[in-house]
């Protein structure tokens, strides 16, 4: 009962407030005055205040984080780690022979390949070589990359359920094949808020390869805050007039115009909150406030031209172009320093059917400047130490060649079995390669990392015990990890 | 006796009431009010402790999982669901017992989750699934008390109630109103006064038609001094095409309709003959059992119609994957299972997905339950993976009909074939000629079946009678015999939830343990008994809720009501709700003048952010691989119409809290964002109609500023605005008008947004600021409500 009392009067307050000054001296400080608190219907259609904003569901850390934010270089399509990090001499000495049955063990295949008369072994055509202490192996395709070995964890032994792109990168994104579940952003935009009250606590970032152009698709959904709150959805900045969805003002009026227009609307809602007491109204206020706010900042944030030009230099010739993977992850930087709590990037084209060692070339090459540079970047800043970059697609690719096998030529299919991701910053182990695949580069033989797993353990490293981050939807309780994950604790710092 | 009994209900209400009054509202706690399971603490327990309203929501939500229907997950032989199992003889020497009546001592239950010891403990500390004091408090008073035990309320078939009795009989209008009133009076609360007649037509014109009545319609109601007046406006609108296409909508929600497949490449697919058929079934009132059996089962009908057919493409509104490479069987797995969990979700509010994998952990549906559900859904001659002509289109998948634009012309003209296609395929159910058996799948995966089951639906709600088929005409018997405890509570519940936002079981879509508890349980058997005793009649369900006392209060929320019940649950007042997705655009369209009121026909493509398709798909996809917007009337279409891709939905739509398609939803969420805010000032469908209704103000209303302000304020919140809101509008006109006078090309720049080319005399300057003001308008809160 207390509770609603203070409720009330800090309502009555608010009205006071409001009466006063809504007409006189604008309503730009409104929101602070309100604080950020979104009600909402649950769906038992009780009001219930959502801490969203300044502050997420849980109330307290279940234990120090090691990391604040995230950003997620997502390459869709699923990358060959056999061309990449997952060096297999093996596969070179018996190029061109079938893959032995008791190698595949059973594997189901999709049925992209499973028509194929015979699995012939496709060593990589790229060079392999070992860098820095860790002695990591990459291949020639990433030279940037291979420099910076030491701040990275190289995880060798991921595997997953999936073996097709849809459920796949959906599992990846949501803990579950089929869609409907909140995304990582979402579920943590709803567990620990956000720490920019100006910005999107999660925000999404798209660009287009160019080893497979018209590859695999996207779909918004991959953002999509399921049944949490709407407040908690990925919101896609673009590189195209409205860099948020509906962000512009129509041409012809003027912020002063636009200012003019809220305060006279904040007017008339607080009048209609004193006629009918019901508290959306006031929600409704600070929701435009925040838009407003959003106009302003998100255009700063998108505006890269004042960086410097060693920055540029840093992060490679594509980042001039709006829209690159390059020009991405320069905005990811600058939103990480703005507080954004979780940055995903998605850059498509990682598809390799047939035709791979041209494809991969340009695929490489349009990511591994950039990719690096954004580690160093964040190093040189202070802030790799509590940002967490995750670098890696929905699965691997075959040891094996889709289609016919030449000197110069294969292609490869999905593989679920075994891939390579990589982690740096934010509370996990410098220069580690973490796992062991075998001679085939077809199975785990050590360490066994499950998306699931991942997800457990970059929930840990914010301070999240992924079994207590829960949201209670159609009489379950529902998490990201589902029913499985562990934290692997040997890729903790 | 009966004096007794009566006395005994009511102190039983005040103690129920005790604890909902003190439930705070604003708890962060993401656990609150999904169940009605208490959670706060600080509340006081109340006397009497009853089962069904206080236990079994902690024992659901707290030791099911362990100790209930999932034998399997059962651990130290303990099940809390069933009576007999919660109260046996447990251990080696069957000496302990959970629960002894009225033996606190000796009842283990109370000792274990009274341990301080984290090894002793119930619920284990690992579990996060601790008991607070209250909680512990609630079940030891209740074995205190002599653990009375009863069945779960929704398993048992609904039986008539008698009407409660109610002191101020005057304010009762009709059945519901007795039984609101009751609660009401037991609660010391009374109910509010009669809506004002105009905000009243607008909640019953949205409520009905999910769009704005136009001023002549509330000119005629609030000057019709009859008594019957409310009677005929509601009449005039049921008997709108406008109310068919508000039904369609939330059926749509339910289907899970789209016009694209959903995974992938998502191509484009014709289910719009379906929706069509929808639109038309409920133009026609027909009853809700018939409108069903033929959307299950039209195809299994003796001889049957064409039309009937048509309807089982409810049936196939689920997603297809086209994604090469996709495993066959897998995939067409999952679109069983989506028949099955939509068949459970829509008809019987019950999560019966939950045992795909294991029984269920909280109502008593077994694995094998589930399976025999899919059993029904499982025989049709269909595909997983969908083959792709080419790149650019899909085959229609089978089973599918073809649709002659002949039998268009002459038995379906229900179908608004406007591209006069020659044919159209739909797909539809069909049986296969030699079924396919059903097995359990372990873990649901579909390479692992174990154990063969017969289609059969869930015996613990209503075993199944042999003269019922088994197949979907059976099921459909099934679903809608009188013993059905489910089916008609279920779909009452949902019309009373268009109407007041909440179904008075809140989780409209859950009826099982872990649902919230309905807050009128004699209204709901109630209704759903006049309901089904009066021939399914949809329009006079709806009727007979919106006349009553109750629905007609007024939405204000007195500091005492938000005080006493800041949910609502007891209705003292009516509930203000945020209107849809859709009602928001459709509104908006109408107050404009811009509304193309035309039914059915293919989806349209209205205004929409450049590139949004584009940037995501991978080239395939054929149509949806790029968006080419409509032009002309087309841009003006109600928003039930709108192309709806499942990977890229309409944003609009979605920012206002529209559900993806892709399950079966029977209620949205109702969300406050910032993105809403960006929708409604800036989005072209809105900054276009803001100009056409400050161009119709201008042409409507006479000459002052303030009649057109005030013009312009009806058609957007159907009230005539007050005279300090008339006063800051046309303040905020005269200020843009004097601005955009120094900028005449601003002027003419904004006017510029939209397709649609207006022939006006009025100047630039004085347009761009009505249309300001139009737009300021079309963003109050009270416009995008129906109080």
């Amino acid at each position: 009962m207390k509770k609603i009392l203070d409720e009330r009067s800090l309502q009555l307050n608010r009205r006071a407030f409001l009466s006063k000054t809504a007409t006189g001296i604008g309503v730009a400080a409104l929101s602070s005055i309100l604080g950020y608190s979104f009600f909402r219907k649950n769906e038992s259609g009780l009001l219930v205040e959502e801490k969203g904003g300044l502050k997420g569901v849980l109330d307290a850390l279940h234990h120090p984080a090691k990391a604040k934010r995230v950003i997620y270089l997502f390459q869709s399509g699923g990358p060959s780690q056999l061309d990449l990090f997952d060096y297999k001499p093996l596969l070179n000495e018996r190029r061109g022979e079938d893959l032995p049955e008791s190698v595949r063990n059973g594997q189901r295949l999709t049925g992209m390949t499973s028509g194929q008369d015979v699995f012939p072994l496709a060593g990589s055509l790229f060079d392999f070589k070992q860098y820095g202490q860790s002695g990591a192996w990459v291949s020639s395709l990433l030279p940037y990359t291979s420099q910076i070995v030491d701040e990275l964890c190289i995880i060798k032994s991921m595997y997953t359920e999936a073996i097709n792109h849809d459920p796949a990168i959906t599992f990846f994104q949501t803990g579950s094949q089929q869609p409907g579940r909140p995304s990582i952003g979402s579920w943590l935009s709803y567990g620990l808020g956000s720490e920019n009250e100006n910005l999107p606590a999660f925000s999404v970032l798209l660009s287009r390869g160019t080893g497979r152009p018209n590859g695999q698709p996207l779909y918004s959904r991959l953002w999509g805050n399921g049944f949490l709150h709407s407040l908690h959805q990925g919101v896609q900045f673009r590189a195209a007039q409205d860099p948020v969805l509906y962000l512009n003002d129509p041409e012809g009026m003027t912020r002063a115009q636009r200012r003019n227009m809220l305060d006279k609307l904040a007017e008339l809602n607080t009048r209609q909150f004193g006629d009918y007491g019901d508290p959306e109204i006031q929600s409704r206020i600070a929701q435009y406030e925040m838009a407003y706010r959003m106009q302003t900042s998100v255009p700063e944030v998108m505006n890269i031209e004042n960086e410097p030009d060693y920055i540029y230099q840093m992060y490679g010739p594509d980042a001039m172009r709006p829209g690159t993977f390059a020009a991405n992850c320069i905005l990811a930087r600058r939103l990480a320093e703005r507080g954004v709590r979780f940055i995903q990037l998605y850059h498509m084209g990682w598809d390799q059917h047939d035709n791979l060692p041209e494809a991969i070339q340009k695929q490489a090459k349009d990511v591994d400047q950039a990719s690096a540079a954004l580690v160093m970047d964040l190093k040189q800043r202070g802030m790799l130490e509590d940002t967490l970059i995750i670098w890696g697609g929905e699965f691997g690719r075959t040891n094996y060649s889709q289609g016919t096998l030449t000197d110069t030529n294969y292609g490869r299919d999905h593989h679920p079995r075994c891939f390579t991701i990589w982690m740096a910053g934010g509370g996990v182990k410098p220069g580690l390669v973490y796992g062991e695949t075998d001679d085939f580069g077809y199975n785990i033989v050590d360490k066994p990392m499950h998306v699931h797993d991942l997800q457990a353990t970059l929930l840990h490293l914010l301070g999240i015990d992924h079994e207590r981050l829960t949201y209670k939807y159609q009489g379950r309780r529902f998490r990201l990890t589902d029913v499985e994950g562990d934290v692997v604790k040997d890729v903790l710092a | 006796m009966k004096a007794k009994q009566l006395a005994m209900g009511l102190f039983l209400l005040s103690a129920i009431a005790t604890i909902l009054v003190w439930t705070p509202s604003c708890t962060p706690s993401p656990e609150d009010g999904l169940t009605g399971a208490p959670t706060a603490t600080a509340r006081a327990i109340p006397d009497k402790i009853d089962f069904n309203f206080h236990v079994k929501p902690i024992l659901s939500d707290r030791c099911f999982k362990c100790h209930g229907p999932d034998e399997k997950s059962r651990e130290g032989g303990l099940a809390l669901h069933d009576k007999e199992m919660a109260f046996a003889a447990l251990g080696d020497n069957l000496d302990r017992h959970a629960i002894i009546p009225g033996d606190l001592e000796h009842s283990t239950l109370i000792q274990r989750i009274f341990a301080t010891d984290d090894n002793d403990r119930m619920p284990p500390p690992e579990s996060n699934l601790a008991l607070d004091d209250y909680e512990k408090a609630i079940l030891k008073k209740w074995v205190e008390q002599g653990a009375e035990w009863k069945s779960h309320w929704a398993f048992i078939p609904p039986v008539k109630p008698d009407i409660p009795r109610v002191k101020n009989k005057g304010w009762a209008a009709n059945e519901i109103d007795y039984f609101i009133l009751a609660k009401l009076e037991a609660h010391n609360l009374a109910p509010s006064e009669r809506e004002a007649k105009e905000k009243l037509i607008r909640r019953v014109t949205f409520g009905l038609t999910g769009l704005p009545p136009t001023l002549a319609e509330i000119d005629g109601f609030v000057n019709d001094p009859a008594p019957d007046a409310f009677e005929k406006a509601v009449d005039r609108l049921l008997a709108s095409q406008a109310y068919a296409e508000r039904m369609a909508l939330e059926w749509m929600d339910l289907a899970r309709y789209a016009d694209t497949h959903g995974y992938q490449d998502d191509f484009e697919r014709i289910m719009w003959p379906w929706r069509d058929w929808v639109i038309h079934a409920y133009d026609e009132n027909m009853p809700y059992d018939q409108f069903v059996k033929w959307q299950l089962a039209g195809d299994l009908l003796p001889n049957p119609s064409l039309e009937q057919i048509i309807a089982t493409a409810f049936n196939r509104n689920h997603k297809i994957t086209a994604e090469g490479g996709v495993i066959d069987e897998e995939y067409r797995t999952e679109y069983v299972a989506d028949r099955a969990q939509t068949f459970a979700t829509a008809f019987l509010g019950l999560t019966m997905e939950c045992a795909r994998c294991h029984d269920h952990k909280y109502d008593p549906i077994k694995q094998k339950d589930y399976y025999a559900l899919f059993g029904f859904f499982n025989t049709i001659p269909e595909k997983g993976l969908v083959e792709e002509i080419n790149r650019s289109a899909a085959v229609v998948p089978e089973p599918s009909i073809t649709i002659t634009n002949q039998q268009i012309e002459s038995i379906a003209r229900f179908i608004n074939n406007r591209d006069s296609l020659p044919e159209i395929g739909l797909m539809v159910m069909r049986e296969m000629d030699h079924p396919r058996k059903t097995y359990i799948l372990n873990r649901g995966q579909y390479d692992q079946p174990t154990e063969e089951v017969q289609p059969a639906p869930p015996p613990s709600i209503l075993p199944m009678k042999p003269e019922w088929s088994q197949d979907r005409l059976g099921l459909a018997e099934w679903l809608f015999d009188e013993g059905n405890p489910l089916t008609a509570r279920v779909v009452v519940n949902r019309l009373w939830q268009q109407l007041f936002g909440n179904g008075i079981v809140a989780t409209s879509f859950d009826f099982g343990n872990q649902g919230a508890l309905p807050t009128h349980p004699e209204l709901l058997d109630f209704l759903a008994i006049k309901f089904r005793e009066e021939g399914w009649d949809t329009k006079a369900l709806l009727k007979y809720m919106v006349l009553s006392s109750t629905y007609q209060q007024s939405a204000k929320v007195s500091e005492e009501l938000l005080e006493r019940d800041p949910e609502n649950r007891w209705l003292a007042r009516a509930p203000r709700l945020r209107l849809k997705a859709e009602m928001i655009r459709d509104q908006a369209l109408k107050a404009s003048g811009l509304l193309n009121e035309e039914v059915g026909g293919p989806s349209v493509k209205p205004y929409q952010p450049a590139g949004i398709w584009e940037e995501t798909t991978g080239g395939g996809g054929g149509s949806t691989a790029k968006y080419i917007q409509d032009t002309g009337t087309e841009l003006y279409r109600r928003s039930m119409y709108t192309f709806w891709k499942r990977t890229v939905p309409p944003p609009s739509m979605m920012a206002f809290d529209a559900p993806s398609r892709d399950l079966c939803t029977v209620k949205r969420q109702e969300t406050n964002t910032p993105l809403q805010a960006l929708v409604l000032l800036n989005d072209p469908q809105v900054v276009e109609a803001s100009r056409m209704l400050a161009h119709r103000a201008i042409d409507n209303a006479g000459g002052e500023v303030r009649e057109r302000i005030a013009y312009m304020f009806r058609l957007a919140t159907s009230r005539t605005p007050g005279e300090e809101e008339l006063a800051l509008l046309a303040q905020y006109f005269e200020e843009e008008r004097l601005r955009f006078s120094g900028q005449p090309e601003s002027a003419a720049q904004y006017l510029r947004v939209g397709e649609y080319t207006l022939q006006t005399e009025t100047e630039d300057a004085e347009l761009a600021a009505y249309a300001l003001v139009a737009n300021a308008i079309l963003n109050l809160d009270e416009a995008i409500t129906r109080g």
